[in-house]
Order: C-alpha cells, then sequence, then structure tokens
C-alpha cells in the first residue's frame, strides 16, 4: 500500500482596517484604503508578500509538479486573497491557474470571507461558502470537493453540516485529546455523518516547519530533509496510510524567510520522499479516499489550529472579540435587505477572523505570534478602528432606511 | 513690579488644565502691568506670549506623544533629572535678575520656588492646582511628592488654593495654617474662544445620532483614576439599561485608555462609548458643541476648567461634588464620584426632560462668565503687595 503525504497550504490575506477614527465615522467609508508605509496598507502588504512568499513558492510548486509526476499538493485560497491578487498582483493568481491546470492541485472550500459566521449565522456562513465556490469556479474553472473552516475551526455539527452539503473530505486540527490513543495518521469518520471523511492534520510534524522551521533555539535546529525524512517515516510506522501536513502557504517566505533555507528544504524533502518506491503525495480529497475510516471521532466541542489551547479563544476569548462580533452580525437582516453590495461587501469584510484575532489579549506564550501578525499598535486600537467601521456601516443603513439608531 | 513666575507647561505644549491656567493667569497679570519671566522645562515655541519673557531651562524638545505631558509624566526618574536642571535654571536666574515676587505652580516646581526663595530672601507664593492626594485619588500616592508638597507649602509665604476644596486638603492633609491660604478660584478666558463657528462636521457619526433623538454624554479629560472615569463608564452602563438613546463621547487619553476600552466592552456597551485620543483645535471645541451634557467625573479636582468651557459650549453640567469648580456654580447636577446610581439617575433625567436639558444650558451659561481672569490677577496683585510691604517694611 501507498503511504501518501497530504500537503494543504492556506492562502489568505484579511482587508485590514486603516487607522479608522470616530472623525472619520459616517462621513468616509474607505475603511480598507490604508496607505503610506505602514502595515494597514494592504496593497503595500500584498506587494511586499507577492514577492518574499507567493511569486517564489508558486516557482517552487511548479518545479516540483513538473519533475515529480507524484508530487501533489492542496490549496485553500480565500475571496479575500483573490481580490487583493486581482488588482495588485494578477501574475500570482496566473501562477496559481498554471498550478491547477497540472491537475494534480486540488482547491479546498471554505468561506470567501475567511470568517466565523459557522458560530454566528449559518445562513450567512452558507453564503459565504457558495460565494467562494463560484468565485473557485470562475477563477480556476474547478469544483471543490473538499471543505476546511475557517483557522480549522471544527466540530461535530460543522462536520455534518459538510456531509449534507455533499463534501468528501473534512480537515481538523488532530488534537491529542479529541483523538485520545489514537494517530492523525488515518482517516477517520465524523461522529453523526454518512459518506464525509475527516483528515487530522499532523500537528508535531506540520508545525515543525510552519513554526520552528528557522527558530535557532530549538533543539533539532536545523532541520533538514534528512532529518525531517527519518521522522515522517517513524509517523508513518507500520502501516499509516497518510500524514497530513497543514499550514499557512505563507510559511514559504513569509513566516519562515527564504534566508532560513526552507525554499531548498522542501525542494530536498519532496525528493528524497519520492525516492523510495511506494512513497507518495496525495490531494486532499484523494487521502480521504485512500483508506476506509478507522473508526469514529467525535468532537462536541469546537477546536482549531492556534494557540496551545487549539481552542477558539485566540478570536473569541475576551469581550472586546465579543463585542465586535455581536455588534456585526447583528446587523445581518438589516443589511441583506438592502440589498447595497458595496454595504454587503464592506459588512463581509469586516467578518474575516483576522479583525478580531488583532483584538487578542492572550499575552504570554501565544501572544508573541499574536503581536508578530498583528498591524496595529495594540489590540484596543484595533478594536476601536473596528467598532468605528461597524458604526459606519450602521449610519449607512440608517441613509437606506431613514431610519434606526445604533 | 516684576514677577519670577514658575511653570511646567504652555499651550500648545500642554497635557492639561495647568498650561491653560498659566498662560491666562499670566496674560492678566501682565495686562496690570507686571513684568513677568515665566520659567519652562522645556524648549519650544509659545505663540501669543511676547507680553512675557519665556526662559527654557532646558534644550529639551516637549514630549511627542500629547505634545507636552511633562507635568504628568510617569517616568519618575526622569521627571526628578528635569526638575534638578530647572532648579539650576532658576537659581542662575535669581542670581543675575532682580525680582520682586516668586510665583510658582505646583510641586513640580515649588522646589524651584523654595530655592530661589532661599538665595533672594524674596516672598514665595505656592500655587496649588492640585495636590499629590487629587492626582492619586486616594490617601496614597508618591511620599516624596508629599514630602515635597509639604516643605514648599510649609516654606512659602502665601498660599493660592484654586478652590475650597483644594483649601480643606492643604489645611487637614498638611495642617498648615487656613489663615495663610488665599482661595483664587480659575476663570475662563472667553476671548480665546472667539472665532469659532460650530458647522457639525466633526462628529458625523453622533450627529446623525442626535437627529435619531439620542442625547450625547461628554468628557474631555486626561484618562487617569483622579479623574474617576471608571464609576462614569459604570454609570453609562448602568443608565444604557434603561434608557437606549445615549451615546457617551470620552475625549482625551492616558494610562487608563485600554482599561477603559475593556471596561466599555465588559459592560456591553462599545457601541455607545466613542474614544477620540487626545483632541485640540476644531475637534476639541466640536467635541463640546456635540456634547448635550457635560460630565465631570473627578475623584478630586482642585478646580476644573473644563466645566467652564463646557458651559461656554452650551451644554448642561454635571458635576462631582469632589471637583471644586461646583461650589460656585448652582445651575449644576452634582453627585458624589462613587454614587454612579444617581449619575446614571441624572443622565436619564437630562435625556427623557428637554425642559430640563435646556434650563441647564442656560444655567450654565449664565453663571460661567462670573469667573474672570482679571479678578484672578487682581487677587493676585493684593497679594503681591502685602507680601512686599511685609517683607521688606
Amino acid at each position: 500500500m501507498s503511504r501518501g503525504i497530504t500537503l494543504y497550504l492556506h492562502v489568505h490575506q484579511p482587508w485590514r482596517v486603516r487607522d479608522y477614527t470616530v472623525f472619520e465615522t459616517a462621513s468616509h467609508h474607505d475603511y480598507f484604503d490604508g496607505n503610506g508605509e505602514n502595515d494597514r496598507n494592504n496593497g503595500r502588504i500584498l506587494r511586499k508578500v507577492a514577492d518574499k512568499s507567493y511569486r517564489p513558492m508558486n516557482a517552487l510548486l511548479k518545479k516540483l509538479l513538473d519533475t515529480h509526476p507524484d508530487f501533489k499538493v492542496s490549496l485553500s485560497i480565500t475571496g479575500t486573497f483573490i481580490e487583493q491578487a486581482e488588482m495588485w498582483a494578477p501574475d500570482v493568481l496566473d501562477d496559481f491557474r498554471a498550478l491547477v491546470e497540472t491537475g494534480r492541485v486540488e482547491i479546498v472550500a471554505e468561506t470567501y470571507y475567511h470568517s466565523l459566521a459557522f458560530f454566528y449565522s449559518h445562513e450567512e456562513f452558507n453564503r459565504q461558502v457558495n460565494m467562494h465556490r463560484d468565485k473557485i469556479r470562475e477563477v480556476f474553472g474547478v469544483e471543490t470537493t473538499a471543505f476546511r473552516n475557517t483557522e480549522l475551526a471544527y466540530n461535530d455539527q460543522l462536520a455534518e453540516w459538510a456531509d449534507q452539503a455533499g463534501f468528501q473530505a473534512i480537515l481538523a486540527e488532530g488534537w491529542d485529546p479529541v483523538l485520545d490513543w489514537r494517530s492523525p495518521n488515518y482517516v477517520y469518520r465524523p461522529a453523526g455523518t454518512e459518506n464525509i471523511k475527516l483528515l487530522m492534520k499532523n500537528y508535531r510534524l506540520s508545525d515543525d516547519v510552519a513554526f520552528r522551521f528557522g527558530n535557532r533555539e530549538w533543539a533539532e535546529y536545523p532541520l533538514d530533509a534528512h532529518k525531517y525524512q527519518q521522522w515522517m517515516e517513524a509517523a508513518f510506522g507500520g502501516d499509516a496510510p497518510i500524514v497530513n501536513l497543514f499550514m499557512d502557504y505563507e510559511t514559504f517566505g513569509e513566516h519562515q524567510w527564504e534566508d532560513t533555507g526552507i525554499f531548498n528544504f522542501m525542494e530536498h524533502f519532496v525528493a528524497n520522499w519520492l525516492k523510495t518506491p511506494g512513497n507518495t503525495f496525495y490531494t486532499v480529497t484523494e487521502a480521504a479516499n485512500a483508506d476506509e475510516p478507522r473508526g469514529e471521532i467525535s468532537t462536541p466541542h469546537t477546536i482549531t489550529w492556534a494557540d496551545t489551547e487549539r481552542d477558539l479563544t485566540a478570536w473569541l476569548g475576551n469581550s472586546l472579540q465579543h463585542e465586535t462580533m455581536r455588534h456585526l452580525y447583528a446587523l445581518e437582516e438589516d443589511i441583506m435587505q438592502t440589498g447595497d453590495i458595496e454595504l454587503i461587501g464592506d459588512w463581509r469584510r469586516l467578518q474575516t477572523s483576522d479583525h478580531v484575532y488583532y483584538m487578542c489579549t492572550k499575552w504570554f506564550n501565544d501572544g508573541d505570534v499574536h503581536a508578530y501578525f498583528s498591524p496595529y499598535e495594540s489590540p484596543y486600537d484595533a478594536f476601536l478602528y473596528v467598532m468605528n467601521a461597524i458604526r459606519d456601516l450602521r449610519y449607512r443603513l440608517m441613509q437606506h432606511t431613514r431610519y434606526g439608531g445604533m | 513690579m516684576k514677577l519670577l513666575m514658575l511653570g511646567w507647561e504652555l499651550p500648545p505644549h500642554n497635557s492639561g488644565g495647568l498650561g491653560v491656567a498659566c498662560y491666562h493667569m499670566a496674560k492678566a497679570i501682565a495686562q496690570a502691568g507686571v513684568d513677568i519671566d515665566f520659567v519652562l522645562p522645556y524648549d519650544a515655541a509659545h505663540p501669543d506670549t511676547e507680553w512675557m519673557t519665556i526662559h527654557a531651562a532646558t534644550k529639551q524638545i516637549p514630549d511627542q506623544r500629547t505634545e507636552g505631558g511633562l507635568a504628568y509624566s510617569g517616568d519618575y526618574p526622569t521627571l526628578r533629572k528635569l526638575q534638578a536642571s530647572y532648579i539650576t535654571h532658576v537659581e542662575e536666574l535669581v542670581r543675575t535678575q532682580e525680582y520682586d515676587v516668586i510665583h510658582a505652580h505646583d510641586w513640580l516646581t515649588m522646589e524651584a520656588g523654595v530655592r530661589a526663595k532661599e538665595l533672594s530672601g524674596l516672598p514665595l507664593v505656592v500655587h496649588v492646582h492640585a495636590t499629590e492626594f487629587d492626582r492619586s485619588a486616594s490617601d496614597s500616592g508618591n511620599p516624596l511628592i508629599h514630602e515635597i508638597e509639604y516643605q514648599g507649602l510649609m516654606v512659602a509665604d502665601r498660599i493660592f488654593a484654586v478652590s475650597n476644596i483644594t483649601k480643606a486638603i492643604i489645611v487637614s492633609k498638611y495642617n498648615i495654617p487656613a489663615e495663610k491660604i488665599e482661595v483664587v478660584h480659575n476663570a475662563l478666558d472667553v476671548t480665546s474662544l472667539l472665532n469659532y463657528e460650530y458647522d457639525q462636521s466633526t462628529y458625523r457619526y453622533l450627529e446623525s445620532l442626535k437627529e435619531e433623538g439620542y442625547t450625547i454624554v461628554g468628557t474631555i479629560t486626561r484618562f487617569t483614576v483622579q479623574k474617576g472615569l471608571t464609576q462614569l463608564m459604570k454609570a453609562a452602563a448602568r443608565a444604557s439599561e434603561r434608557y437606549d438613546r445615549l451615546a457617551f463621547l470620552f475625549c482625551g487619553d492616558g494610562e487608563q485608555r485600554d482599561e477603559l476600552i475593556q471596561l466599555a466592552a465588559d459592560y456591553g456597551i462599545s457601541d455607545k462609548v466613542y474614544f477620540t485620543g487626545f483632541v485640540r483645535g476644531k475637534q476639541w471645541r466640536d467635541a463640546y458643541s456635540v456634547s448635550d451634557v457635560f460630565v465631570m467625573s473627578s475623584v478630586s479636582e482642585p478646580f476644573g476648567l473644563t466645566a467652564l468651557e463646557a458651559a461656554h459650549h452650551d451644554t448642561a453640567l454635571i458635576i462631582s461634588k469632589q471637583s471644586g469648580v461646583g461650589e460656585v456654580l448652582k445651575g449644576i447636577f452634582r453627585y458624589d464620584f462613587w454614587d454612579t446610581d444617581k449619575l446614571a439617575d441624572q443622565i436619564i433625567g437630562i435625556a427623557t426632560s428637554p425642559a430640563l436639558l435646556s434650563s441647564l444650558r442656560q444655567s450654565a451659561k449664565s453663571e460661567y462668565l462670573k469667573f474672570s481672569w482679571n479678578d484672578v490677577a487682581q487677587k493676585c496683585l493684593v497679594n503681591y503687595h502685602q507680601l512686599r510691604t511685609g517683607v521688606y517694611a
């Protein structure tokens, strides 16, 4: 039997809110049009990450696909990323198209806006999944068969939904308290589902690359392809059929800079791995169908791929975040009723999970990661700008209805 | 007469009311014919101060964050170093210049005042805008600052207190004889507030809420424990529970800023609370104008000039009983700073009664003009003359 690595990379950029003050609320509606030499300038960031990550990594993936007939990769690409790439780096989208055209790159479904809508409004969640499906069809000409929720936020209810929606596979964190004695390196059946398969991230091997690769304090530093291959062999053990490597696409070149050797590492690892007969790569849907489910996994509580808690507290852990979400989703019905595409679009862009992530106040251990990924001076600044934007949405809503208030 | 005035900040490099009060007081005294040398701890341009001579004690430029802020800097060791340089400069001045009286403002310049008196034998007026008891809003505070205040108050020939509340603190906490203390209420310089037209363009969202029948409750202050803002936030939450057409405008900045943002979220009223950051110019004045009600929530406020500024911009006033400016205004609501239920009640009362709102507005407007900087200057001059004749007779 073949042993297949499921390499899945997540491509995303949020529409960051600029320093949007009380003084602009109700007079300017351009929350996402930050400019200047700062990290709220979305165009500037996209161009920077395109140079550091998207262009070199796409080139590497293309080379690997051209060189190794057994190399495969899966990508999830958010709608907010595609919008920004269309504006500021259309060649990057062409590169992605070229990858998909090889027939060995699967696009994974998700919410268009990289939102946590599943936890607030199933209706809105469904609309965003449909929007994403349509966008992927339009840009890449392919249909999606596997689903991943924002931040890999997963529970039984989501699996049931994905099963009924006809997806063949769904992705989740291979978190020990959920797996108990079991290994993430098999295919499972989510509790309460009929057909769908559950793929669980091997977080040790994934995070060795995504988080630890360039860390000089790490006992295993430097990690080379040979050492990683040994760990991979150990993970497959006697009979495991799959190892799921799930990570942010931006790991390559942005989170781990080129000078860490991340691109070379990847190139060599793929070549080495495929030298052994029987070793291969799977797309996520292939992986789900490579084996029968070895058991049922029940996950009543939501797990994610973030932080040491693997829960939603990085996004929904404090009252700033709860307030933001409460006021944002409270607008749903009124906003949808306007039929105003721009207003609805701005409301949806604010649903992107990154906004509340920037409001995270968990300073210790995980906090340094959050600080690195935040374009704002503090979580409180992030909160004020987003709250002002939400109030501006209310104002625009009032202009529509000539009625209302807060 | 030549006056050596020791201050710590002047507009536009002020972080609070101290600089504003010093500016207008000095101006009124200068207009009464007094030569003033005004010493500052930093070096910067100050427009419209040609009627006095400003001495920069150091080459330091004002803090960028508040374009001032030195008076309330949290970094004590840095502040002490600056004070040491300031004293050296004042020593040099009294050695080389002839003065009649020394007038020192607050603990920041008290040591320099004491030193100047030692060297020159001139009479020293210590002007108390706030004590460490006010700033810390407690009986604790920084013991070193207490000590500096104690010595300054002891050595001073005359003490000016900005309110009866402050006078009472000086008597009870520092055991200073009441006869040595003169209450000199601050005033509002109306001429500096001319040339202003309110065009409703700055706070568009709040204006739109007002059209929908909302009442805007505003405050403009430093976000420090002295100002009682956590209590104001609690009252805002209490009031919002019972009446939802309220919005709260918090203008300013300070070490409690993040805490207040968090508190609003904890109470679930983030969408009703507006944080502007530090405001000046039009944004500052429009903040008063957009407010229907101005709340001064201080735990301990020696005077509270912003209440008079608010009255000038046509707001109703709710002022804590611990704020000095409240002792001479009648047409206002008062409450104990800790009594958040009462404050909530007063806010709702005003919000739900247009008649009450307009009557409070009118009375505040008719009363705030009885404070005048010319009266303050006259009081200062009388005291300078008494001290001079007392010393030299």
